[in-house]
Formats: C-alpha cells, structure tokens, sequence
C-alpha cells in the first residue's frame, strides 16, 4: 500500500516529541494565573502578603510589575495581560503566582486576598448596542467593536416583485476549540538579552508581538521558537501569545526560567471561543426559484475583548448569502463587546454560523416554492463567471459548485435516499434522513490582511536541504506539505530535506498560519524559492562547464535531450567550489484585493474553494436520539499534496463540524464559561462518529504556484447544515438553534 | 516496587500521582496530561497490560505493578511496534498529543481481540479524544495492525 508521509509521525507515535509542558529548564520556577470571579468590576485592591508566605512561593506578579504596556491585542488593544484596575470578564488574570513548583503555585492562589468593586455586567449583546448601554470599553466610544455591511442593488423594489417572502431567525453556540494540549510557554532571559520564548501556538509573530510589548522592549529583542503544537483549530493565537507574554514578564523579573503550563479549567475559562451569533434574515424569491433578494442582520458576541472578532465577522459578511448569486442584498454585521468570555478565530472563522442558517433557509424556501432542494440550488449557486454580493466576477479560477453537489450526490445516493426519509412519520420508531450542504469560501485572508509568506531553501556543502517556511505546524501537517512540494520541485528524495526548528529571529513574519492558508501561501513560497535555488545552479553550471541543466529529477541534473549532466550533489559541490551558496529566499505574494467598507463591494478574495457534504442519520422517534450513520465531503481543494494528510483534514473538519451541530456548546453564566472540562464539554468521541467518505476533486488554481489551495477549514464549515437538514428530513422539525436537542 | 518498561524502581512518594511521577521524575514525557480527571485519554498507560489512566492514580494504586508506557514498546534499537507502524502508515498521526494514549489502548485491544470488527475499535478507543482526526484513520490505523500481526 502507499504509506502516508509526516515528517514528525515517528517522534509522535513514540512519545519523542517535545511538547511546550515536556521540557525542562535548569532552575526553572512556575507560575499560575489568579482570576477574577466577577465578570465585571473594579479592581480595588490584591494583597499577596499571605500568599507570599506559602511555601515555594517565589513571587506574586502584578500590573504594576510590568515594564511595557499593560494592554495589547490584534486589532484594538483592549486586552490586559494583568488587570491593572478594569475588569471585563472572568477570564481576566489578576495575579500570577510564581512558586518553585506548580503545585505550590496552585495552593497559593486561595491565599491571595482580593477586593473587588463590582459593576452591572452587560451579557447580552442587544443589550451592549442599545444607545443608553453603559460603554464597556471607555476609550473604544462604543460597545462595537466593528460594523460591516454589504449593499447592493435595490432590496425594497426587489421586495414587491418578490412572490414569496421568508423569514427566518438562526442562533449558534459558543464553542470550545478543544485542542488536547492546553496552553502552555517556558520563557527565559537569554545571556544576549534576549526574551527566548517556546511556546505552543499557531503564530509565533503574533506571540512576539505580544511579549515584545509587555517587556516594552524591541522585536529584535525576543525570540518565539513553537515546540511541538497539540492542536489549534484558530484558537491558539491570543491566548497562547497572552500566556507567553505573562510567563515572559516572570522571566524577565525574576531572571529565570518560568514555565506556565494551563489545567484544562483556566483554559476553558479563560480561552476564546468561536463567537455565537444570531442571525435574521428575510429572503425574497420568485416563483420560478430565483433568489431576488437578502437582507440579513447579524449580531455577534464578541465577549469582552476585540481579539479578531472585526476580522471573523467581515468573512460573515462578505459569505452572508453563501454560495447564492443574489442580485439585492442588504447584510449588516456587527461584532459587539459584552461581559463574557472573548470570541476569536476558530476553524471556520465566521463561515459555520452563516452556513447554518443560509443552508436550511435555502431549503425552506426550496420546499415552499414546491421545488426539491437540489434543483433550486442548482438554479442559484454561483456559476463559472457568475459575480458575488461584493462584486466579484468568479473568472480566475474554476468554479466548481456543481461539480461537487454532483460528486456528493452521487456517492451518497441522494435522490434514491431522499425518498427514504421519515419526514416524523409516526408509525416509524426510528426516523430516517439524508442532508447535506453545499458552500464556497474565499481562500486565505482576503481584504482582513496583508497575506505574504517566505520560504528559505538553504542547501548544505554534502547536498542535502534545510528547508523553512512562515508557516508553522499545528498538527496538521504544514511541515510535511512543504518537504513535499521542495522535493518534487528539486528532484530530491523526501529524506534529504529536513524542515529546520523555526524561529521568528530566522524569517521574516509570513502572517499566521490560519485561514486554511499554509498550503497555499507557504508552499507558493517554496515553489518560489526552489526557482530561484534552481536558477543560482543551473547559472554556475552552465558558466563553469557551459552545459544547459533542463531538468532536476531523481536527484540529477539532466539537459534538455534527458542526458546527465550531473549528479546534484556533485552540483552542489560545483557550487560551493566556486565560492556560489545555494540558498535561496523565495516569496509569495497573492494578487492584491480590495475592499470599500462602506458600500461592502470589492473583490474580497483572491481565489474560491467549493465543497459539499452529506450524512445519513436516523432519530429515535421516542427519545430524539441521533445515530450518525456515514458523512462524506467533496472538496475542490485545486491540487492534492499529501492525500493523507488532506484526508485527515477532511475527517477531522467534519467530526468537528458534527459536534457542532450535536454535542458541543460553551454557554456563560454572569459571563462564567459554564463547561470546565471534558466531562461537561462533549466534543466527539469515537462512539458518537460514523464512517466518512473523502472525494478530492482537483481543478489546479493558476494563482496558487502548486496548484493547491486549502482545506482545514472548508471541511469544517458545512457538516452542522447538513445534519440540521438530514433532521429535517428525518423528523419534519427545523432546528433553529445549535446545538440541535430534539423535542418529540 | 514499580517497574515502568522494564525497570524497576523502589523509591517514591506512594502519595504522588502516576501521571506526575511519570512525567516529572521520570522524563517519560510520552504521558501527556489533557484534562487531568480522567476523561480525555492522553495519560493512558499499560498497566499489567490494561489501559489505565494515569492521571486518576497514586503510586499506592500501582505498587507491584508492571508499568508500559508509550517509550516502552518500541524495540530498544528504535524499531517501532507494528501498532505504532501502522499509525504512521495509515495517516492517523496529527497534532499527536492523543497518539501515545490511543496507541496503548490499541495495543491493549490487539493484545486480547486480534481480529477487531472497526466498531470494536470504535468502542476500544471511546475512552480516548482525539479532536484532529475524526478517528477515521486511526481506526483505519488499529485495523492494518491487526492485519500485520496475524500474518507474522
């Protein structure tokens, strides 16, 4: 059989691999957050005095401890690394202990007498956005955090043409990303001055910045070096950099090593969540099943600090419609501060709440027009040259819409099994359904960043590479795609070219690695770096021996006839020989986009992925029970790199997407994270999990230098849609709310 | 006395958790700590040949007891388990933090039921959360190794 390939699957099956907890400093001290059991309140007074006496404990750090700023964060510097007087969230961290254990650090933490003024919590975001609402955030003016629109066309005149008018109000949960590796960073003040910082975390720059701030010191002056990540799904970028930031303050007062390593209880409290929204949207149709008109409100809860909830939001906007060609659209967006727990980046990033509702609204109005649900999406999806509610033309790329409906459809059987379904037929005791859901996405950041990355291919006097990107492993496999594209690119075998330990001091800061953007952007960059490498040897062999390399294949150079040149490690000799270095930086940089926030037009992205997924369920007619049966996902993912790694994605996205729609929910309490662990936060088990089908469907993107475009989150943004409608079918109930519970 | 993969130790805190004992006196780093209540999986470890979770055990639990631990069952020239083959060759492997536990559990499984239906794998692993893979290729994993060991 073909054998999957990772370059890190021997350490990880044998225990070797290093995460941040696994390592150990010499003289190393530990530190534990003290947080705050008011969601809102004043800070008036910490006294650490008693603490201070227990034993092992080195230290009681405070605000008034840190030398740089106190707030810092991605888009408004809301966020305290230690409250100083402000408190918004039970999440804030008031204190840390240092001890010369964990575990006296931990016993210290009841010892720590803290006086609180508190102050009325606003926890519901309507609340925060009515004009009276006392603002959370004095220096922001608003309990905004951001308001994005689309406006197009003319939604009112649409309206009265319209011959049938829907309305519909969805809701969707706070979710936990629950990566198995709770936070965790050893910081230590290097003998060059510099703060070295290891860490698990999604973006090693964006921890720079953080730690750089709160030492108020220089990027130049603090090293992140990412251990080994157990797992991310977007939501280790603040709070990982926040608990760096906070071990590196330790570090930096106490000029020692200090590791501060998260229970899964200070990280369900504490952690940000994918946002909750709630959604409105009124659709106007005609009777031949043409979409005439959206108009849509959405309001998220952003909780109690900004994170990168104007940045998941505008994706909501820009896909508020889905993957529908709508003429006339009003959508209006809004990111509000409340009380509880901040909301940020997750798997998705915006796109599985909107997905939730457009893709049971298309079905209900495809079902009160009398059409099946399949023939009106066919009608409405986006087409090759069809333009987007921003916009848009969709001419650069393939736009492959129909052809994963028609993967899905086929591979399941649909229209066979859609006549199947119990429709909550009640001489049945157990109910049958089949759903699905179809989606585009805009690939990578679009008009939310500055989207670059880099690559260095850096080859050694014997031949073989050392090889980095800006992109940065999370478990998924990001280092693996990219030894896999420079080893197809040179003509290597895979075991000559080792991915170095990256470090931000090494390459220049390639944006994070979120926004299913690693394969795209980093492996662009490789493609990028290997011509350039490629171009310095075929140079120096042609000036030294006047012959024309054609080709690098199987670790040869061959000319153009396919004869031997030479052999690349005598080619890299030549090289070096010669006083050339092959080493080569190569960059990638996307098209530019653009964006008008006011009229919310502009071409949003700079390539489209498309993916559709089914599942098969049935329902205990007596209890609601829901047994998953199989789910399967089509992707047009432009080009396989590594099939089963991308597999894995596949599977992974939809067992993510299935908790989301059956299992997983993170409601607060006067703003308290209720869930404190994994007996009360159910993501899926084994048990919970059908068998799953991935169909890689590959239209090559020009702009993408492999070809490739993403996955991890396209595979993760539909299967909760999908399971609302196979409930559908089966029980002849909508589901409004996730997570679904079944009344019967 | 405890003997954790092979060799025995007569000097420890009987009140010390195992997880911690592994982890922290031993560098057997393989035990990972992912809820610390017994519900995630990551510190499981063979003990006697069962899976067990280390992190709701004392050492007064496991005294006279025969420990594996993931570094454990690996041959000592690096040579790896046909368990922990076949992990790596079905793609089951992501961000590995579930891997040292589910491949004990796995292990354990084989060792009493060679020839698993994959809803007894499903069931075997229930214990052990995985948010990575959807446990697809790891069932995928358990059953190759299944396959291997009885053609050997």
């Amino acid at each position: 059989m073909e054998k999957a390939f990772r370059n890190d699957a021997y350490a990880k099956v044998t225990g070797q691999a290093i995460y941040t907890d696994d390592l150990k400093l010499h003289d190393m001290l530990y530190a534990v957050p003290v947080y705050s059991e008011m969601p809102r309140a004043k800070l008036i007074s910490l006294d650490g005095s008693a603490a201070l006496k227990q034993s092992g404990v080195v230290a009681i750090i405070t605000a008034k401890d840190i030398p740089g700023n106190i707030r810092y964060g991605q888009i408004i510097k809301d966020y305290p690394v230690l409250v100083d007087e402000d408190i918004n969230s039970t999440g804030d961290v008031l204190a840390l202990i240092v001890a010369q254990t964990r575990e006296q650090a931990i016993t210290a933490v009841p010892f720590i007498k803290i006086e609180l003024q508190p102050l009325k919590p606003i926890l519901d975001p309507e609340e925060a956005m009515k004009p009276d609402a006392e603002i959370l955030h004095p220096f922001h003016c608003s309990n905004l955090t951001n308001y994005h629109r689309v406006r197009r066309g003319d939604v009112a005149t649409a309206e009265k043409e319209a011959d049938l008018i829907i309305e519909e109000e969805f809701s969707t949960s706070r979710v936990e990303h629950s990566y198995l590796e709770p936070e965790s960073a050893i910081c230590h003040l290097r003998s060059d001055g510099v703060m070295e910082v290891f860490g698990s975390m999604q973006h090693p720059f964006s921890t720079r910045r953080f730690v750089a701030s709160t030492l108020g010191v220089e990027l130049k002056d603090v090293e992140v070096k990412p251990l080994t990540c157990g797992g991310g799904f977007g939501g280790k970028d603040d709070t990982a950099a926040l608990v760096c930031a906070r071990a590196a303050l330790c570090a930096w007062i106490l000029k020692k090593p200090v590791k501060i390593t998260y229970s899964r209880e200070w990280s369900m409290r504490e952690s940000y969540k994918r946002h909750p929204y709630k959604m409105q949207y009124r659709m106007g149709l005609n009777k031949e099943g043409q979409i005439l008109s959206v108009k849509a409100r959405i309001v998220a809860d952003g909780g109690a600090y900004c994170s990168v909830t104007p940045w998941v939001t505008w994706r909501s906007t820009v896909q508020s419609c889905g993957c529908y060609e709508v003429s006339n659209v009003e959508t209006d967006v809004y990111g509000v501060y409340t009380n509880n727990v901040f909301c940020g980046a997750m798997r998705g990033f915006g796109s599985p709440q909107i997905n939730f509702a457009i893709e049971q609204l298309v079905e209900i109005a495809a079902e009160k027009l009398g059409m099946d649900e399949i023939t009106f999406r066919r009608k409405n999806i986006v087409k090759q040259g069809s333009t987007t509610i921003t916009g848009q033309v969709l001419d650069n790329h393939i736009v492959s819409l129909t052809q994963v409906l028609d993967a899905v459809l086929k591979e399941s059987d649909y229209e066979n099994k859609r006549k199947l379904c119990s429709l909550g037929n009640l001489n049945q005791k157990e109910w049958y359904g089949i759903g699905l859901a179809i989606s585009y996405r805009g690939v990578s950041l679009g008009a939310e960043g500055t989207d670059v990355n880099s690559a260095i291919l850096y080859v050694q006097p014997d031949g073989s590479v050392l090889l980095e990107t800006s992109v940065f492993e999370n478990g998924q496999g990001a280092e693996s795609a990219m030894i896999l594209i420079a080893s197809e690119q040179l003509g290597l075998p895979l075991e000559r070219i080792r991915y170095r330990m990256p470090s931000t001091s090494n390459i220049p800061d390639g944006g994070s690695t979120v926004a299913s953007r690693g394969t795209i952007m980093g492996g662009g960059a490789v493609i990028n770096a290997s011509i350039i490498l490629k171009q310095i040897i075929t140079e120096t062999i042609q000036k030294i021996t006047g012959k024309s390399v054609a080709y690098f294949k199987d670790s040869k150079l061959l000319d153009s006839s396919d004869n031997l040149i030479m052999s690349w490690d005598e080619a890299i000799k030549l090289c070096y020989d010669n006083q050339v270095y092959p080493y080569a930086f190569g960059v990638f940089q996307p098209p530019q986009i653009s964006w008008n926030e006011e009229t919310g037009q502009g071409n949003a992205y700079f390539t489209w992925v498309y993916g559709c997924q089914a599942v098969e369920l049935k329902v205990d007619s007596q209890t609601g029970a829901v047994e998953l049966l199989n789910m399967i996902a089509a992707h047009d993912i432009g080009k396989v790199i590594n099939p089963y790694a991308l597999k894995g994605q596949y599977y992974g996205g939809m067992a993510m997407g299935a908790g989301y729609a059956l299992f997983e929910n993170c409601p607060c309490e006067n703003g308290l994270v209720v869930p404190t662990n994994f007996h009360n936060y159910h993501p899926p088990r084994s048990i919970n999990l059908p068998e799953m089908k991935a169909i890689f469907i590959e239209n090559p993107d020009p702009i993408s230098p492999s070809g490739a475009k993403g996955i991890g989150e396209p595979a993760n943004e539909i299967m909760a849609p999908a399971i609302a409608n196979a409930i559908y079918h089966a029980t002849g109930k909508r589901y409004h709310s996730l997570p679904i519970r079944i009344k019967i | 006395m405890i003997t954790v993969n092979g060799f025995n130790y007569y000097d420890y805190d009987l009140e010390r958790k195992l997880s911690l004992w592994l982890r922290e006196d031993l560098s057997l780093t393989g035990t990972k700590i992912g809820c610390d209540i017994g519900v995630c999986g990551s510190c499981t470890v063979l003990i006697d040949g069962e899976p067990k979770l280390s992190c709701r055990l004392k050492l007064k639990d496991v005294e006279n007891c025969n420990i594996i631990t993931i570094e454990g069952i690996a041959l000592p020239d690096g040579t790896l388990h046909p368990v922990q083959q076949a992990f790596i060759d079905a793609g089951a492997i992501q961000c590995g933090f579930c891997t040292p536990g589910m491949v004990l559990t796995a292990y354990a499984l084989l060792n009493k039921n060679p020839h698993p239906t994959r809803q007894e794998v499903r069931l075997a692993i229930r214990g052990n959360l995985c948010r990575c893979t959807g446990y697809q290729q790891i069932i995928d994993a358990v059953m190759l190794a299944a396959d291997r060991l009885s053609s050997n």
